[in-house]
């Protein structure tokens, strides 16, 4: 059977999200909670959580979660490691046996920091050489993935519906500023752990519920930039998308809404003439990373997150805050049952991203 | 000996007919004649190019043009195609000539593709409650942004040119085509936002108020070419070859460098316009990039330049040096493209399919990370809107069509345009006949054709559930092939039906 990554499966999902403005950590215990509500929403077939701020006493290292089909292929890949890396921790991810989650892969955690000669060497940035580093074990080592490689941060995900992947990763016992949350609906799927959500780069995780039109435009153009699609999920693809106009680009969040989600020409041309010309330059200059079909994402990033819809709004997402916290998610109910008593609640419209970064107002459009 | 029998038979039905004589007063070839002794009019088979003239004209319908039904004993390898040309060649001594492009039974691509639409995972989209947005912008992008002290975007983007659908009108030039054609396809063209191409023949002195829609091109004879002219359009085409006749230069015969033409060419009265097979100043790549920038320079880096080729055996590696040499466009040309007149050999054996080209040229550009250096526009042939559909998702960023706007024009494909005779008025110059093509006419069919495809290429894509043409360009997923061996897609770049 061919594996994930060598077709394309299209799902359907359910999307939550959770941040304390203030930086203040909570349980992860939240996030499994609210999208148990939307089971309906899965499958069975995939699920998985990033958290953010959860690993402070390594906060300067690039935490690298990793999937190994076999001792053979952790041994090489570490082998690999040892020659880029310093590795200052690793261990295997602790997890709770139950009957829900079965056939786990062999799943390590390593803190890691580039080694100064080799980075030298490289002339390249500490993120683009760890970057390239993820790429080459990803495509060039069998039964190796490594599917989490940020900076006080984690993705943990699985075969199975989302609140058995969280109590399987004991999520609970992780305290974070922020946490996002997937259960996956594909439609067919070779069970591989590495094709569940959210999926991330460096610092950068995206959980994301659609199915995008645009896709292999926004691959085919994303590949000529040094990313290698290897999963073929639009997940994928759209976290490449933000990694390379954020990083890379030095666009603003902002800016990458309207890159992503690009107002429609009809309405840049109703515009002030100083805003015209910026939406102006930004389609003409990035109109392959122009995303059409439906989707709604939640995009964790070092220090914030952001929301986004399609343009069109084919996917439902409601926002609602209370106190320092805001809550995103694909229903209402997911978001009641982490906070009966919210303040405000509201649905952004297509293509107006909602962006909290920490002790910073929440930004609308 | 040399006598060939005609291909076709003109059939007149006399009991409709009611001597009305538009078809022999219409008829630039003389095929029909009335016998002013009997009152009865007469055909001459001979000298019918079935360009349908008089049967679109004759309100009886009294005429039909059909196949003579004479038949050579022909076999699968002499064919009777074959044998005439044979014949005129013993005739003549000369190169045959024919017009159009290849017709050849090699493979249309195009049709063994099929699109792909939306079901239940993804909602297609509807563009009559939708805004569905065809607009395309053309031309080299730079690697980075910049911003301005105080953070702004700075609009840092070289010279573009922008169209509301990603069809342009193929370059025709003034000579090969009448003046009321090109009238006809400047003004479509203005009236729909995109552009037409003033060809290799310069530009009427009344055409340069379409300077907003134009195109205007540089072939190897130079005709024509002048810095107003250079400055006159929006963007600038470098002939390089062209997809009928690659490695073959041009030849306007003296007969119709008459009056403007000889003016607007800057040659005199009666002598032969010959562009020469390659252009003199560029023997090699480096060449190119030295006509590129001197255009550039003569026009203060304002326009794009568009350097157009014809598709040949290693097209993805010229193109490739193509982009590098400042062009910020690629016109590719496929074998299938029209001409007024190219040598029939030429015509028939060289050059390759384009949607192979268009798709190696994709790729290669892409695989070397310079996608973005360079547009590419393909034609020869584009024929319909689905063809627009599949060239833009095998990663053009627009099409030119030529023969399609023609026969918008009332052209009936009868392949004689190098006679000077065609009696649609378009590949004439002879007054009586290019009055027949009416601009304002022509120019509102140009409007319904373009309007009716953009209808269609909305439809197709709201169907995929792609609400911008952006989304679509490259998108190689979309298309599936039928039919088509492994090798094949491979080239294609995309997956068989049913995968
Ligand atoms: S145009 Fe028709 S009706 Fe008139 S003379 Fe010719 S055949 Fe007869
Ligand atoms: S343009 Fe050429 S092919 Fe078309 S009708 Fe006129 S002569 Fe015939």
């Amino acid at each position: 059977m061919l594996r994930e990554g060598e077709f394309r499966i299209p799902s359907g999902c359910a999307i939550s999200g959770v941040i304390d403005k203030t930086g203040k950590r909570f349980s992860g215990g939240t996030i499994v909670d609210s999208i148990a509500v939307m089971r309906e929403r899965s499958n069975g077939l995939g699920g998985g959580f990033a958290g953010y701020g959860i690993y402070p006493e390594y906060k300067d290292y690039y935490a690298l979660h990793v999937f190994y089909d076999t001792q053979k292929s952790k041994a090489e890949c570490e082998d690999f490691l040892d020659r880029h890396f310093d590795i200052i921790n690793l261990s295997k991810i602790p997890t709770a046996k139950i009957k829900e989650i079965t056939d786990e892969p062999l799943i390590w955690r390593y803190f890691v920091t580039p080694l100064p000669t080799k980075l030298a060497e490289s002339q390249m940035e500490e993120s683009e050489f760890t970057a390239r580093c993820v790429f080459r074990i990803n495509t060039q080592f069998d039964g190796v993935y490594v599917f989490s490689s940020g900076k006080n941060m984690g993705v943990f995900k699985a075969v199975g519906f989302p609140e058995d992947v969280g109590r399987f990763y004991r999520l609970e016992e992780y305290e974070g500023w922020c946490f996002t949350a997937h259960g996956r609906y594909p439609t067919n799927t070779p069970g591989w752990w590495g094709g569940a959500h959210p999926f991330a780069l460096l610092g950068y995780s995206v959980v994301h519920n659609g199915e995008i039109s645009s896709y292999d435009a926004n691959r085919r153009n994303i590949e000529m930039f040094g990313y290698k699609c290897t999963l073929q999920t639009d997940t994928e693809v759209i976290t490449y998308i933000i990694d390379y106009l954020h990083r890379k680009k030095g666009l603003t969040l902002t800016e990458i809404s309207s890159v992503i989600a690009a107002p429609f020409w009809q309405e840049i041309r109703a515009m002030e003439p100083e805003i015209r010309q910026k939406h102006e330059y930004l389609r003409t200059m990035f109109s392959a990373q122009l995303i059409t079909g439906p989707f709604s994402i939640l995009v964790g990033f070092d220090g914030g997150l952001m929301a986004l819809n399609d343009r069109l709004k084919l996917r439902s997402m409601v926002v609602a805050e209370k106190g320092s916290k805001v809550f995103i998610s694909s229903e209402e109910a997911a978001i009641r049952v982490m906070e009966p008593e919210i303040e405000k609640i509201w649905s952004p419209r297509g293509g107006e991203p909602v962006i909290i970064k920490l002790n910073d107002e929440v930004v609308r459009g | 000996m040399n006598f060939i029998y005609p291909e076709n038979e003109i059939v007149r039905n006399e009991k409709r007919c009611n001597l009305c004589r538009v078809c022999d007063t219409q008829c630039s070839y003389g095929a029909h004649e009335f016998d002013e002794q009997s009152g009865q009019l007469n055909s001459d088979d001979r000298k019918c190019v079935n360009c349908q003239r008089c049967v679109v004209l004759c309100k009886q319908m009294a005429l039909k043009i059909v196949p003579s039904g004479n038949k050579y004993k022909e076999n699968y390898n002499w064919r009777e195609q074959t044998i005439k040309e044979i014949f005129r060649q013993a005739d003549s001594g000369g190169v045959l000539l024919s017009g159009m492009g290849n017709p050849g039974d090699f493979k249309v691509y195009f049709d063994k593709i099929v699109l792909n639409a939306s079901q239940v995972t993804n909602p297609s989209i509807d563009p009559l409650r939708e805004p569905m947005e065809t607009r395309v912008s053309l031309g080299a992008l730079p690697r980075d942004i910049e911003r301005d002290g105080k953070g702004q975007l700075v609009n840092n983007l070289p010279p573009r040119i922008n169209l509301s659908m990603p069809v342009m009108f193929a370059a025709m030039s003034y000579g090969s085509i009448s003046l009321n054609a090109h009238k006809s396809l400047a003004a479509a063209a203005q009236e729909m936002g995109v552009l037409y191409n003033t060809g290799e023949g310069g530009l009427h002195g009344d055409m340069y108020s379409y300077g907003g829609n134009t195109v205007v091109q540089v072939a190897s004879g130079r005709f024509g070419v002048h810095p107003d002219y250079l400055r006159s359009g929006v963007a600038i085409e470098i002939k390089m070859g062209q997809g009928a006749k690659p490695g073959i230069g041009g030849h306007l015969p003296g007969t119709k460098i008459v009056g403007d033409i000889s003016l607007t060419r800057m040659i005199s009265e009666g002598s032969d316009a010959i562009s020469p097979a390659p252009h003199h100043d560029i023997y090699s790549i480096e060449d190119l990039r030295q006509l590129i920038y001197s255009l550039k320079e003569a026009t203060g880096y304002t326009k794009p330049i568009i350097v157009k080729v014809a598709a040949v055996n290693n097209i993805a590696a010229i193109a490739s040096g193509i982009a590098r040499s400042g062009a910020d466009i690629i016109a590719l040309d496929g074998f299938r493209g029209g001409t007024g007149a190219a040598p029939t050999r030429i015509r028939d054996n060289v050059g390759i399919p384009v949607e192979l080209a268009l798709a190696s040229i994709d790729r290669i550009l892409r695989d070397e990370g310079i996608r973005n250096n360079v547009s590419i526009i393909v034609g020869g042939s584009i024929r319909s809107s689905s063809d627009v559909v599949k060239a833009v998702a095998l990663g053009a960023d627009s099409v030119y069509i030529g023969t399609a706007a023609l026969i918008a024009m009332g052209c009936h494909l009868c392949r004689s345009c190098y006679t000077g005779k065609c009696n649609w008025g378009i590949a004439t110059q002879i007054p009586e006949l290019t009055k027949r093509l009416k601009p304002s006419v022509a120019q509102k069919r140009l409007v319904n054709l373009l309007t009716g495809w953009k209808h269609e290429i909305e439809e197709m894509m709201g169907g995929m559930g792609i609400n911008s043409i952006e989304s679509l360009k490259g998108n190689r997923l979309m298309l599936r092939g039928v039919g088509l061996s492994e090798r094949e897609l491979e080239v294609l770049g995309i997956k068989h039906a049913g995968e």
